[in-house]
This record gives structure tokens, sequence and C-alpha cells, in this order.
């Protein structure tokens, strides 16, 4: 009973406090000295609508880029990962080179790696080099990001214990066998939260490319903002960003809570 | 008889730390051999030596005559004719009882998947494990589980099995069904290796029980001379406390 009427009592002070919090707030900015002029130049409703479709047209190349260069980045990151715990002496120069490779991307920023390789790569004027920047791109954004996913792949393959892999090898199974059929499942069932919050990134960094002259969203939402001299354009964009991270961010909550539900079900 | 099991001279360190300094043991086919002592006396070693889990640093094991221990052995070879059961299960948890009984003989041994199953759903049944077919291991209780990682191990028609202390993880009431499923082996003529604090089982099983102290076999013989009338003075230390910890 009393359970209960703290439940309603509980809800009833959090909904008391958002209303007094976001009012606050609200009542501070719109008396802030320059708020006409910023809500003139950035919350421009005309703007808003005059942009949004266009904005929205280039937003479905941020959504291809995301789509194409995460599945290049959860299979080469994969395989990383993998070279990275090869066991035994014979393996060094490979474990060695994949961790130069991790260490390399991870320390540069993402828009230097932008940079380089979509100035620098159709700079060759090789003719079986590709010349368009959204490809080159994509081949950055999925440089860097494999770096990343990999660290997430290498610690879900750490946390499961070596006694799953003692049992697979005392069956007879081989070390490939026991990493392909015992581990790397249970590792990957493990890091699937960790993942999808580094494809939360990849979402946003999309916009990157843009830096190329792709005509992305973020792009698109510059060359309005250029031709009218209003910022919401950029609003715009970003609320469809945030858009499509949201149901996403939410997405990884529920599962990390279903994960631990099942864990403590089962944690006798 | 002829032997199963053959080690010589076995030695095996962990860095500083000498785990076998020695061991000779001989197991007959069909035998079951029971090996006591304190924790850290090297039983577990000795029998992730036989599995080619760990490396040794000296001697031989010999199993049906071969040396498993030469250069160039295909070690994934040598472990399909020896079972290995650990204290901790090791089930794997992503997949059902019928997944974990199969994996093995469908990938190492190349069986049809289809005869795979009917042979694993046979040694389940023998088991009273039937109906537990499609289960994930975490629904069982830890004596079912340790019941599925011994069919795992037979089911790959090992010629001999090692069982590493395989009730010491359990509840008290769960430890019967499982001695109860090694008698049956026992019974049907497995040849089996055996560490175990169980010194009534090792009683009632073992044809031979070696006493393990400090990395060698201090003392071997019937269960009747070691567990009765032990002639080396650790050994009667070692079961004096068992006899006062109510346990034999």
């Amino acid at each position: 009973m009393t359970g209960d009427g703290e439940g309603r009592r509980g809800v009833a002070v959090a909904l008391l406090s958002t209303v007094i919090f976001f009012t606050l707030l609200a009542v501070a900015i719109t008396h802030a000295p320059g708020w006409p002029e910023v809500k003139r130049t950035f919350f421009n409703w005309d703007e808003f609508k005059a942009s949004m479709p266009e904005i929205a047209r280039a937003f479905l190349l941020n959504v291809r880029i995301f789509l194409i260069a995460e599945v290049f980045i959860l299979v080469f990151a994969l395989v990383l990962a993998v070279i990275r715990s090869l066991p035994g002496p014979v393996f060094f120069p490979l474990r060695a080179l994949g961790i130069a490779y991790a260490d390399f991307f991870r320390g540069v920023p993402t828009i230097l790696v932008i940079a380089l390789l979509g100035f620098g790569a159709p700079a060759l004027q090789l003719s079986w080099v590709p010349l368009s920047t959204t490809f080159w791109g994509i081949v950055a954004l999925v440089l860097v990001y494999t770096a990343y996913v990999s660290e997430v792949y290498r610690a879900g393959i750490e946390s499961v214990h070596p006694s799953q892999d003692a049992a697979a090898r005392s069956l007879g199974l081989t070390h490939w066998q026991s990493l392909s059929r015992v581990v790397l499942p249970q590792a990957v069932r493990r890091v699937i939260p960790p993942l999808l919050n580094d494809f939360i990134g990849l979402q946003k960094d999309t916009a990157l490319v843009g830096f190329l002259g792709s005509i992305e969203a973020f792009k698109q939402s510059q060359i309005d903002a250029a031709a009218t001299f209003n910022y919401t354009p950029f609003v715009a964009a970003a609320v469809l960003f945030v858009a499509l991270t949201i149901p996403l961010a939410r997405f990884t909550d529920w599962l990390v809570a279903r994960d631990r539900r099942r864990r403590q079900a089962t944690g006798s | 008889m002829s032997e199963a099991l053959v080690v010589e001279g076995l030695h095996k360190s962990f860095g500083q730390l000498e785990v076998l300094r020695g061991v000779d043991l001989v197991v007959a086919e069909h035998e079951v051999v029971c090996l006591i002592g304190a924790s850290g006396s090297g039983k577990s070693t000795l029998l992730r030596c036989v599995n080619l889990l760990e490396r040794i640093d000296e001697g031989r094991i010999l199993v049906e005559g071969d040396d498993i221990t030469a250069r160039g052995v295909d070690i994934n070879k040598v472990r399909r004719r020896i079972g290995i059961v650990f204290q901790a299960f090791n089930l794997f948890p992503h997949m059902s009882v019928l997944g974990n009984v199969t994996l093995a003989p469908r990938l190492a041994l190349g069986t049809p998947r289809a005869q795979c199953e009917a042979d694993a759903t046979a040694l389940l049944d023998r088991f009273g494990l039937a109906d537990k077919r499609n289960d994930y291991p975490d629904r069982l209780s830890g004596g079912q589980q340790q019941r599925v990682a011994i069919v795992r191990a037979l089911a790959m028609r090992p010629d001999l099995m090692l069982l590493d202390e395989v009730t010491s993880a359990l509840d008290p009431e769960l430890v019967a069904e499982v001695l109860e499923v090694i008698r049956e082996l026992a019974a049907g003529g497995m040849t089996m290796l055996i560490a175990t604090h169980e010194m009534s089982f090792a009683r009632d099983i073992a044809d031979q029980v070696c006493f393990l102290d400090e990395g060698m076999i201090l003392e071997q013989g019937t269960p009747a001379q070691i567990l009765s009338d032990p002639k080396e003075p650790r050994t009667q230390q070692f079961l004096q406390r068992i006899i006062e910890a109510g346990r034999l």
C-alpha cells in the first residue's frame, strides 16, 4: 500500500520539478536581450518549412553512408579483433600490425582522415581510383570506426572465460572451430549494447563527409543558410539527426536492461 | 590386460612452481583409477596434461600405446580419444543441451547432423536427460549440467575418460546423481582416471587409488590398502583430516 502511494507521490514530484525547471529555463532564454534576434535567425518557422524538404532529401545520403559503412565496419572490425587475439609468437607481426592500426586510427581526428583521403586519393589521378567524395568519405569512416569497434569486439572476446575455450579444445575442436562456434558467439552477444553506442556515433559523423563537398544534410543546410543568411536550416538538420539517433539510443538502453534482467534471472 | 594409459616421469612447472615432479602411472583398459590428495597436490594438472591442455616439461604420455607427447602429434586427434569433464561443467551457455552434445562429433569427427542427434538422444536417454535435450544449460540444475557435460564427452566415444573433481562444485543433494552416472560408466567398462575428494565413492568404484602429494604419487594400491591401511605417514595424515571432516 505505502509502496503504491510513494510511487504516485514520486511521479507527481518528478512532474512538478520538471515543469518548474523548464518554465524557468524558457523564461530565462526568452527574456534574454538578444532573444528576438536569435529567434529570427535560428528558429524561423517559415525558413524551417522551406528548407526541410531539401535537407530531408540530403539526409537520405547520410543514411546511405551510415548503412554502407556499418556493414564493412562490422566485418573488418571482427577480423581485426580476431587477428589481435591470435595466440603464440608466430603471429606476433600480425598482432603488432593490428595494434598499430587501432592506435593510429583512434588517435587521428576523424575529420583529418576524411580530408586526407577525400582530397588526397583522387589527386593521385589514377584511372582506377574513384573520384567520388562520398566514396572516400565512407572509406575514411570505415577506417576510423573499424579501429573503435574492433576494441569493442576484443573486450567481448576477452570477457569469455578461458574455460570455455578449454572445454571446446578438449573435445578435439581446432582453435578456429572453438573461436567461431564457442567464443565469438558469446562475445558478440555481450557487446551488442556498446556496438550500438558506436553506431550512434557513426550516424552523427556521417555529417563530416559534407566537408568533402558531398551534399548531405549538414552541407545542404550550410548552402541554405548561406543563401538566406538565416541559420534555421541547421536546426532542421539537427532535428533529423536527433530523430534517427534517439530511437537507436532507447533501443540500446532496452537491450542493456533486458540483458541485465536475464543475467539476474539466471545468476544463481 | 593391455595398458590404456601410461604416464612416465611427468614433470610440469608453472613458472618457478613445480606442480608435477616425476609422476609415473599406468591405467589398464577398463580400469578405474582414483587420484586423491590435498588441493594443490597436482591432481588437476595431471589430468590436464593427459588431455594436452597443458604442455608438459618432461616425460612421456602413452594412450593405447601411442606416444601423444611426441613431436608432430596432432593434438586435436589425441583429444578426440580422451574425454575430460571439469569441476565447473563448462557447458556452452549459448547452445541447447543437444547443441552442446553434438557440436564436437559434427565438427571434429564430421559425423552427419542427423546421426549425431540420434546418438546424442540415445546417450541423453541413457542418463535420464532425454526431456532436457532442447533446454539451455542455465535452465538445468548443477547435477543435470554435470551429467550433460559427461554425455558431451562420451559423444566422442573416447577410449579414456578423465574426471576432474566433477562433484566438487555441486550442492550435496546433487552429488549422488552424478556419481551414479560414473558408476554406470565403470560398470560398462569405461577406462577412467578420476580426481576426487569423495573417499567413499573412491572406495566403491576404484580398482586402484593413488595418493598424490606435492606433485608425486606417494602411495598407490587397492582402495582397501590406501584408504584403510596406508603405509606412508603423509597418507595417514591426509586421511585423518578427511575423517575428522566427516567425509570418510
